[in-house]
């Protein structure tokens, strides 16, 4: 199918599921690529999975009672997210296994719990792995007031954040609440999760969170631009995997991943110091810092050089 | 000026006493160090300082003022393990986060903010490489940055956890000294260490901490060995106490 074909089916009155599907992708994408980044920069991947599998019995309680999935999945991921914080406060066990009690927990609530719904097979498959179809008006709007709040409290807070995850410990000593700045962090993450359900499900949705978010870090040492790059490639990869899963009839959450891991492994190869864009970049950079490199170590190296006093 | 006084302090961390009634003072342009064995209780003492863990009695005053979190004139630069390293930032950038207690939310750093930035990386002898992403410097460079973070503000006390571990000689050397500047400028530098041989040359006194202060006097003051004994638990044999006395 032709790229006309793809437009001319976006303004079909038909399959006005479509063009919603699409925006709730790429808007879900755009916001899980800006908190992906923090996900991947704290090492928090683990978390993201832990909240995708914990706002499943939220789902299933919305589904039972034919209430909105978005609003479910979130007081389900919120109410998990604020438990692992709380627990992991318990000096005795470490966050991933408290992580791991919540997540497998609540996924089994969310398992018996649909268990109960009549017909649920074929709506356990749509949770699972996404599906555009069937989206109500109203979600688009839910995902929308979602995508700006997630938006603004990572802008609002963005400073915060960046010195939290530099060093904890510094950050209490400086008087920010670390504890309270985790929980609006997992929120976030809870928030962003939710809204890429609908279309990604429930699997698939980490790779919403991580995939992009990593790229962009293969790609840059400024975090301004890690984080402009994560969103972008994120909405870019939903945009793309939507196009090719409606033309060749794939499931549309595996090929929107497929097509970021695609990106993903395209940057790997091409990523700076180890690619064509490294030795771009360093023969780029030798005339300004010339004699000083040699005052630079690879990382984790103690080396100490002449250079080192140069400035001083 | 007496800008750090510790009185009488005493704290227990999960019921048990890790300090039992510290005394001690700093005055303006002293460099001292806090000396003493694993789990003598000196990074303890220097988050009783920060008020990250409230002393179970006597009081900790910096610049007469009650320890409290974000409180302006501590400046802390935490062991360099602590620091996630991989973290995509510039050297100013991180300089900058030294700030963040004081700016607002939303609030974008001002003109201002960007010259306390290039004045502390210029006391660091940092400036020339501040677009640098802090994952490509060495551990002295890296020790430097974060030493430039704490001075951003000002602050009229510096506290130094173990800035030496893991740097060779002629860093330590290059580190010394600028601990020694900033002192001379009038900061009060405290540092814990377990780098005795520095120490003794750099610092114009030494407290000797094991739980308790030992002792808390000029290094050619302490050739006492007993003191030394006290504080570590060393025998007798130590080739410590032989170079200690000899010097």
């Amino acid at each position: 199918m032709s790229i006309l074909e793809f437009l001319t089916d976006l303004f079909n009155p038909d399959l006005r599921f479509l063009p919603k599907a699409l925006l709730i992708s790429v808007m879900s994408a755009v916001v899980c690529g800006v908190v992906g980044c923090f996900v991947v920069l704290r090492g928090m991947a683990f978390i993201g999975d832990a909240v995708a599998h914990a706002v499943f019995p939220g789902l299933a309680v919305a589904f039972v009672l034919q209430g909105s999935l978005v609003l479910g999945g979130a007081v389900a991921g919120i109410i998990t997210a604020v438990l692992v914080a709380v627990f992991s406060q318990n000096r005795r066990l470490k966050e991933d296994s408290v992580m791991g009690v919540f997540l497998v927990g609540s996924f089994a609530l969310g398992v018996v719990i649909i268990s109960r719904a009549p017909g649920y097979a074929g709506s356990l498959q749509q949770f699972l792995f996404g599906s555009i179809t069937g989206i109500p008006d109203s979600d688009v709007v839910v995902v929308a007031v979602a995508a700006v709040v997630v938006l603004g409290l990572a802008f609002a807070l963005h400073k915060e954040f960046v010195v939290v995850t530099l060093d904890r410990e510094m950050a209490r000593a400086m008087g920010l609440s670390v504890f309270w700045l985790d929980i609006v962090l997992y929120v976030m993450v809870t928030l962003a999760v939710v809204i890429s359900i609908q279309t990604i499900g429930n699997i698939l949705v980490l790779a919403l969170l991580i995939t992009p978010a990593a790229t962009a870090r293969l790609l840059t040492d400024r975090l301004g631009v890690m984080m402009t790059l994560g969103p972008l490639i994120g909405g870019l990869s939903a945009l793309v995997g939507l196009y090719l899963s409606w033309t060749y009839d794939y499931p549309t959450g595996g090929t929107i991943v497929l097509v970021s891991t695609a990106v993903f492994l395209l940057a790997w190869t091409l990523a700076p110091r180890h690619g064509l864009v490294a030795t771009w970049r360093s023969a780029r950079r030798q005339p300004d810092d010339a004699g000083l490199d040699d005052g630079v170590t690879v990382v984790g190296g103690d080396r100490r050089s002449p250079a080192l006093d140069a400035g001083r | 000026m007496t800008v750090l006084q510790v009185e009488d302090v005493s704290v227990a961390l999960g019921g048990r006493t890790v300090l039992r009634d510290v005394d001690l003072s700093v005055e303006a342009g002293e460099f001292v160090g806090l000396i003493g064995p694993n789990g003598a209780g000196k990074t303890t003492l220097l988050r009783t300082v920060l008020a990250l863990v409230r002393p179970s009695a006597g009081s900790v005053l910096v610049q007469g003022r009650r320890a409290r979190p974000g409180a302006p004139g501590v400046g802390y630069v935490p062991q360099r393990h602590e620091f996630a390293w991989d973290f995509p930032i510039s050297i100013e950038q991180t300089v900058m986060t030294g700030l963040v207690g004081r700016q607002g939310l939303f609030r974008r750093p001002s003109a201002s903010d960007w010259r306390l930035v290039a004045d502390a990386l210029d006391r660091v002898g940092m400036a020339h490489l501040r677009t640098r992403p802090v994952g490509e410097l060495s551990g002295g460079q890296r020790q430097r940055v974060l030493v430039a973070r704490a001075l951003a503000l000002h602050p009229s006390v510096l506290l130094l956890d173990e800035p030496f571990t893991g740097l060779d000689m002629p860093t330590q050397e290059l580190l010394s000294d600028l601990f020694t500047r900033l002192a001379g400028e009038g900061t009060a530098v405290l540092m814990t260490t377990h780098d005795l041989l520095e120490a003794l040359a750099r610092c114009g006194r030494l407290v000797l901490l094991n739980r308790t202060v030992v002792a808390d006097a000029p290094p050619d003051r302490l050739r006492d060995p007993e003191l030394w004994v006290r504080t570590f638990g060393l025998s007798e044999r130590s080739p410590l106490l032989a170079f200690l006395t000899a010097a």
